[in-house]
């Protein structure tokens, strides 16, 4: 008999001591856990980095009571970092703003705006901004937009709202759309896209368990992906070599077999130089080198290296800083213009290749026409290996030493390890993330990297491939749909102005291609059709005038330039927090203060929202807030459990998160922002006869919308991106897409998403029920292939390499291509298939070219096109270095980009006077515990406690050398500002020895900012905005500075110092900004 | 006489085995219980402690992961930083559950319980504040938060393990290194992981908590180290605070019935 009294129990019971159940209170008889009593469990997808672990969200009478990882996922298998597993405090804590706000011009606070009335003003002031700044032309040229309306962010937002964005504002004739990709991995795209066809990375997460060398450089995997890091550790598991290099010695490298501690910046010796180990002692991998990439291409007779001009490529302007990329082809073949018959005028003016195409490879590769000749020995001259060989001879053991600071033993370990561990039976793979990609040749060291993998023939293997870690939940998808001023979905090109510019002109329809390219006419007139529907129509170019031209880079860097010189008046900052997270932080408020009005969309409110009232430039008295005329907007935007739609994670995996609950207050998707102003806009408009308001009223924005929000349906949205057929049915795949306007197509390279009109990125068919590759967890672009360039896993004759490394393989019986994975080739294009000479588009390649999206078919050793700042990669010093580059008599890129402005000075570098007051290498980085800018994290109270001040990394050496004690202040200055720091002295970041002296490193986390609970000055503060020419992405991961002890001073005292070490360092307008 | 009890323990018994030497310091662990227990914000400080602002375990933090930079190698690492020896440990410490809990010998009220599946738990409807339990721990565990004026520890997940689900912790941790079981599974599996970490170089490692012979009779959450206890802060040799009670209670006994016995000869020789 049970009784309630416990005394009853005690002595009635077993439990005579009563220190068991006699004890059970009442309420511990009662307690359930809260997952068990859920009403309902919805499936959703973690919204922080790109990653992609799946979540269940547990819901309980409309409210969100617990977040935690879905076991069912393939990738993250029910585990969560402690971000994710901050997800019920992000979303449901007390930190997030839930009312709309709005600061009039001048104001000194915030006041509260009724949600629709906010939306209106906001429609109204797109409206006249545009009106008042509407541009038709540009020295002749028709350009038919605003430069005075401008958007930030999207790759923390779903693909369905970026793709909105992109839509809307592209109608309204904005071309300065960008977000977060830019600054992160834009870089990526044209590294890897260059190399190999496609801009994402060739493999994906769980596929890193059948590695046999793991090579982590340029990230902190452990730190800024622990959750994709368990691949690692099940490859450690499974015997694997798992290397770090990286100046800091970090959460990564802890568990790894080897850390090689780096001089920030000089990664491209360091792979340069295993790269020519590699071809010295003829370890590269001879049959796949020879058959699938292009190491026996003969370029041209005038092509010179930077072995014989010292640093430069033939072709090189010094006046424009551009390059004619011409002497860089293949013999025999020529690169064919993506934009058609081009204007010589404009390219005297942007140089040869147009800004921002360099990304266009990102899905498409690379265009070529004729055919290139080939030398099988590997003997000739001229063949790209032997070029190769040439190029990379000076990067040797003793280079790495003096220009990295890398013993030579360290060195030579890591070739071993490499080279070992490459080859038929083994394969080795890189990770890199925004160590790599955030420097101004940061496309260089991408290129490297790949270089290598195809030398070592790991590029299309299990186990093998690079990893590219991209860290916002769908940054990989709001580069593919995107939001970015340079490319529209698919990576087709924004087109350029030009003179008499028609559609055929810039498809170039009438000239023969090779490769996917020669599919382009299709999926853009399927996009014009999903954009403009009827009334896109063939006699009207399919509305391809419709489309606003660039004259130039448009990228969010120009922006904050044309923001300081008036031009840009209205600003959008959709979920990115530019005050902290973009270079040179105090240029990007000093751009804000400028504006006429900003919109801020976020969770919390950011700096980028607060920055008139309380930003460090108040403080200094350097703007004063009853002076700064910009009208603010903070609107709270709905989190991932408030909304459906689907994030592409960072191995081009859709996943679709479905809604868990309604967003409170005025908490609303972006998708409903973007539809609700688009509507707002079209009513305002409605009736207008004013051609430039014709792309807005013919757009098709006919969404369904639903419930008491009215929200827009996203699965709606995603079928439009998917596309159509002329009967409205909806396209299985991007093959099926037509140039003759009876397909639309919102995304090419996303089509096949809503085959069958089935959401396949909701797909959730558990792990344990699947392969590794669980093809059926989700879907991945293209055509839902998870290894890229799989062909090149098997000979050429189609068997597989060798049993261990099986994936896809040639069935001669069935004469078809089969496998684990979706075979990323013709499926019936036999190994022996060779292409008559005419043949074009697909057919022209080879049963033995596994780089389908390559003109050549080829993996890129050499690129004779689509990279403008050289054909290979080479090393340069960064824009401010206390080392003098000792290769080349180049100290910088010289066709990096470069911005002189009185807030942006460059420092003196290497052996110039001056440098020796900068006299210390910067790097910054993430921290586990912290998100990107802090948007989603320093509010977070779990996550604010765990890393809750801003800190400096500094060695026990450098430490005694300026007087630095651990755990007290200091000052880090450089030509742009000065931030003050926590100290810590620790063995992680060491000295290094190069070259007869000491480097001392300096490592700073960006995360930190004066808002939320975790609290502290801006690394970003720090950072130039020097810029890759190819990817206009700014160099933040390698830059010079002094360090000092003590606390920054306060008020005016602050520039002041900035200017002092300015004079003291001699720095001027131009200084550092020589080719 | 309080060890009748806890040496029943054993069937159903669950439990924590923590591999620090896969624990990559992420801390998942402390925020996925903070977030299921719902655990106060424990304080914004940065202490310069490596990348440890946590401190350690109390009653608003039920998970605190150690992060020891320190001069040696680390196995068959090859020495990276600088050309010298150099290792980071990082441990995920929690409640020992223990075989024989101080903290449950003393509470006085019956709040703290020991549940079926062999867990110590505070049950907070029941706890008075009275705090005895703090300086019972041997390992410093138990706290009294002051919010709410009760005592406060892991409860591994009490309600979740009712529900048939892992702990929050062991749940999230990305690269295992927190598992969840049987504890005698767990215990025959760090004894396959210690001799492979060993083999692999790491001859430093050992487990600690796993041994039912110690001063606690074993702990329900036991340990991979790769070093000494003390480097993260763990009591090297932990003792029941309560070991002496029941001899204290014997020898009272003894000298209460001394006393008696004498007490009754005085009589007996006044009366005679």
């Amino acid at each position: 008999m049970e009784f309630s009294w416990p005394l009853l129990r005690q002595l009635t019971g077993d439990d005579r001591t009563a220190r068991g159940p006699a004890a059970r209170s009442a309420r511990t008889e009662a307690w359930r856990a809260r997952t068990a009593t859920a009403d309902r469990v919805v499936k959703s997808v973690c919204p922080f980095c790109a990653v992609g672990c799946a979540q269940n969200v547990y819901v309980r009478e409309e409210k969100v009571v617990q977040i935690e990882g879905d076991p069912d996922s393939p990738i993250s298998r029910g585990r969560l970092c402690p971000k994710g597993a901050a997800s019920l405090q992000l979303t449901t804590g007390f930190s997030r703003q839930r009312r709309a706000l709005y600061r009039p011009p001048g104001a000194a606070d915030w006041q509260r705006i009724d949600l629709a009335t906010a939306m209106d003003l906001i429609a109204d002031r797109i409206i006249a901004t545009r009106r008042e700044t509407w541009q038709w032309e540009q020295d002749g040229l028709r350009t038919a937009r605003t430069m005075g309306i401008a958007s930030l962010g999207g790759a923390t937002l779903d693909n369905e709202e970026n793709y909105l964005i992109k839509k809307l504002l592209t109608a309204l004739g904005v071309v300065q759309i960008e977000n977060q990709a830019r600054v992160c991995h834009s870089s990526t795209v044209v590294g890897l896209g260059t190399s190999f066809g496609r801009g994402g990375a060739t493999t994906f997460m769980q596929d890193m368990q059948h590695s046999d060398c793991i090579v982590i450089q340029g990230s902190n995997f452990a730190e800024a992906h622990p959750v994709g890091f368990q691949w690692v550790m099940e490859a450690k598991a499974r015997g694997a070599v798992i290397i770090h290099v990286d100046p800091r010695f970090t959460r990564t490298s802890a568990p790894a077999d080897l850390h090689v501690p780096i001089r920030a910046g000089s990664d491209v010796a360091f792979l340069g130089a295993i790269i020519n180990h590699v071809l010295e002692n003829e370890l590269y991998f001879h049959e796949y080198v020879l058959n699938y990439t292009n190491a026996a291409t003969i370029l041209r007779e005038d092509y010179r290296d930077t072995e014989d001009l010292d640093g430069v490529f033939s072709g090189f302007d010094p006046e424009s800083r551009t390059y004619d990329p011409d002497s860089w082809q293949y013999e025999g073949m020529t690169t064919v213009a993506a934009s058609g018959e081009r204007n010589a005028e404009y390219e005297r003016r942007l140089g040869k290749v147009p800004p921002g195409r360099g990304e266009v490879q990102g899905g498409t590769g690379v265009p070529l026409d004729g055919h290139p000749q080939r030398d099988e020995t590997l003997r000739h001259p001229r063949c790209v290996l032997q070029v190769l060989r040439r190029h990379f001879a000076r990067y040797t053991p003793e280079t790495v030493e003096r220009v990295c600071g890398v013993p030579r033993r360290l060195f030579e370990e890591v070739c071993r390890h490499l080279t070992e561990n490459s080859g038929p039976e083994k394969t080795s793979e890189f990770v890199y993330a925004v160590g790599w990609t955030q420097h101004s040749d940061g496309s260089q060291f991408i290129r490297a990297a790949s270089i290598l993998q195809l030398l070592l023939g790991n590029i299309g293997r299990p186990g093998g491939g690079i990893q590219a870690l991209r860290g916002h939940a769908s940054i990989q998808g709001s580069s593919d749909v995107p939001t970015l001023f340079n490319l529209l979905p698919g990576y087709i090109p924004m087109p350029h102005a030009h003179e008499n510019e028609r559609l055929r002109d810039f498809l170039s329809a009438d000239a023969p291609h090779k490769g996917c390219w020669a599919d382009m006419p299709a999926y853009l007139v399927s996009l014009l059709k999903a954009w403009w529907g009827e009334s896109a129509q063939p006699d009207n170019d399919y509305r391809f005038g419709w489309l606003p031209r660039l004259t130039g880079s448009h990228s969010t860097y120009d922006t904050v330039l044309a923001q300081l010189d008036g031009v840009c008046k209205g600003y959008l900052l959709l979920g990115e927090n530019p005050a902290v997270g973009s270079a040179n932080a105090r240029m990007q408020r000093l751009g804000m203060a400028r504006l006429d009005w900003l919109v801020v969309r976020d969770l919390n409110l950011i700096e980028s929202a607060t920055w008139w009232k309380d930003g460090p430039e108040i403080e200094t008295g350097e703007l004063r807030t009853a002076d700064i005329g910009t009208e603010v907007f903070f609107l709270h935007a709905a989190c991932h459990t408030e909304k459906s739609g689907s994030f592409t994670n960072t191995n081009r995996l859709l996943q679709w998160h479905h809604q868990a609950v309604e967003p409170e207050d005025d908490a609303r998707s972006d998708l409903w922002f973007m539809y609700h102003l688009g509507r707002i806009i079209r009513e305002k408009l409605a009736g207008s006869q004013d051609p430039m308001d014709a792309p807005v009223l013919g757009l098709t924005w006919d969404y369904p919308v639903g419930g008491e929000l009215a929200e827009p349906s996203a699965e709606a949205v995603l079928a439009e991106i998917n596309g159509w057929d002329g009967e409205g049915r909806p396209l299985p795949g991007y093959h099926a897409l037509k140039d003759d306007g009876s397909t639309a197509c919102g995304c090419w390279i996303y089509s096949g998403v809503y085959a069958d009109g089935v959401n396949q990125a909701a797909r959730r068919r558990p792990a344990a029920e699947q392969d590794w590759i669980a093809a059926e967890w989700a879907w991945a672009w293209p055509a839902n292939r998870r290894i890229l360039y799989n062909r090149a896993s098997a000979r050429p004759d189609g068997t597989p390499w060798s049993e261990r490394k099986r994936l896809v393989w040639w069935d001669a019986e069935a004469e078809r291509w089969t496998g684990h994975d979706v075979p990323d080739f013709e499926s019936g294009k036999s190994p022996g298939y060779r292409p008559p000479p005419d043949a074009q588009g697909s057919a022209a390649l080879s049963g033995i070219d596994p780089f389908i999206m390559q003109a050549d078919g080829k993996g890129w050793l050499f690129a004779p096109a689509g990279v403008v700042d050289g054909p290979l990669p080479t090393h340069y010093e960064p824009q401010d270095s206390p080392v003098a580059n000792p290769l080349y008599g180049r100290q910088c890129n010289p066709a990096r980009k470069v911005y002189p402005h009185e807030d942006n000075r460059y420092q003196p570098s290497g052996d110039e006077p001056g440098a020796s007051v900068y006299p210390y290498v910067v790097t910054t980085y993430r921290l586990t515990e912290h998100f990107t800018a802090g948007g989603m994290s320093r509010f977070t109270p779990y996550l604010a406690e765990l890393q809750p001040e801003m800190f400096c990394e500094v060695s026990p050496s450098l430490a005694a050398e300026r007087a630095l004690v651990h755990g007290d202040w200091a000052t880090i200055v450089t030509a742009r500002n000065a931030i003050e720091a926590r100290v810590m002295v620790t063995d992680r970041i060491p000295s290094l020895h190069l070259d007869g002296r000491v480097v001392h490193q300096i490592g700073l986390p960006f995360h930190f900012g004066p808002n939320g609970l975790a609290k502290g000055d801006a690394a970003n503060e720090l950072a130039a905005i020097s810029l890759d020419p190819n990817a206009h992405i700014q160099e933040v991961k390698a830059l010079s500075a002094d360090i000092r002890p003590g606390r920054r001073p306060r008020g005016p005292a602050l520039p002041e110092l900035v200017r002092s070490y300015q004079r003291r360092a001699g720095v001027g307008a131009g200084t550092g900004t020589e080719a | 006489m309080a060890f009748d009890l806890d040496e029943r323990l054993g069937e159903g018994r669950v439990g924590f085995f923590t591999d620090t030497s896969i624990c990559i310091g992420c801390k998942a662990c402390e925020v996925a219980c903070k977030e299921w227990n719902q655990v106060p914000e424990d304080g914004l400080n940065f202490t310069g402690m490596s990348y440890d602002n946590t401190v350690g375990l109390g009653a608003d933090t039920w998970r605190h992961v150690a992060f020891i930079e320190q001069r040696r190698p680390l196995g068959h690492q090859e020495p990276g930083v600088g050309d010298m020896d150099f290792r980071w440990l990082m441990a995920s410490d929690v409640c020992k559950h223990c075989t024989h809990a101080a903290c449950l010998d003393v509470c006085p009220t019956g709040s703290l319980f020991r549940t079926e599946y062999g867990t110590v738990v505070v049950q907070q409807d029941i706890c008075n504040g009275c705090g005895y339990c703090v300086p019972a721990c041997p390992f410093g565990v138990i706290g009294k938060r002051e919010s709410s004026g009760t005592a406060a520890k892991c409860t591994m997940c009490y309600d979740r393990l009712g529900a048939g689900q892992e702990p929050a912790c062991a749940k999230t941790c990305p690269t295992d290194s927190i598992q969840f079981g049987d504890l005698d599974e767990l215990r025959e599996r760090a004894e396959r992981r210690l001799a492979q970490v060993r083999e692999a170089g790491l001859t430093s490692a050992r487990l600690y908590g796993h041994d039912p012979g110690d001063g606690v009779g074993g702990t329900g959450a036991f340990f991979l180290l790769l070093d000494e206890p003390e480097v993260y802060g763990l009591p090297p040799d932990p003792v029941v605070t309560t070991r002496d009670l029941p001899s204290m209670w014997r020898h009272v006994g003894v000298a209460a019935l001394a006393l008696l016995v004498g007490l009754s000869a005085t009589a007996w020789r006044r009366r005679g």
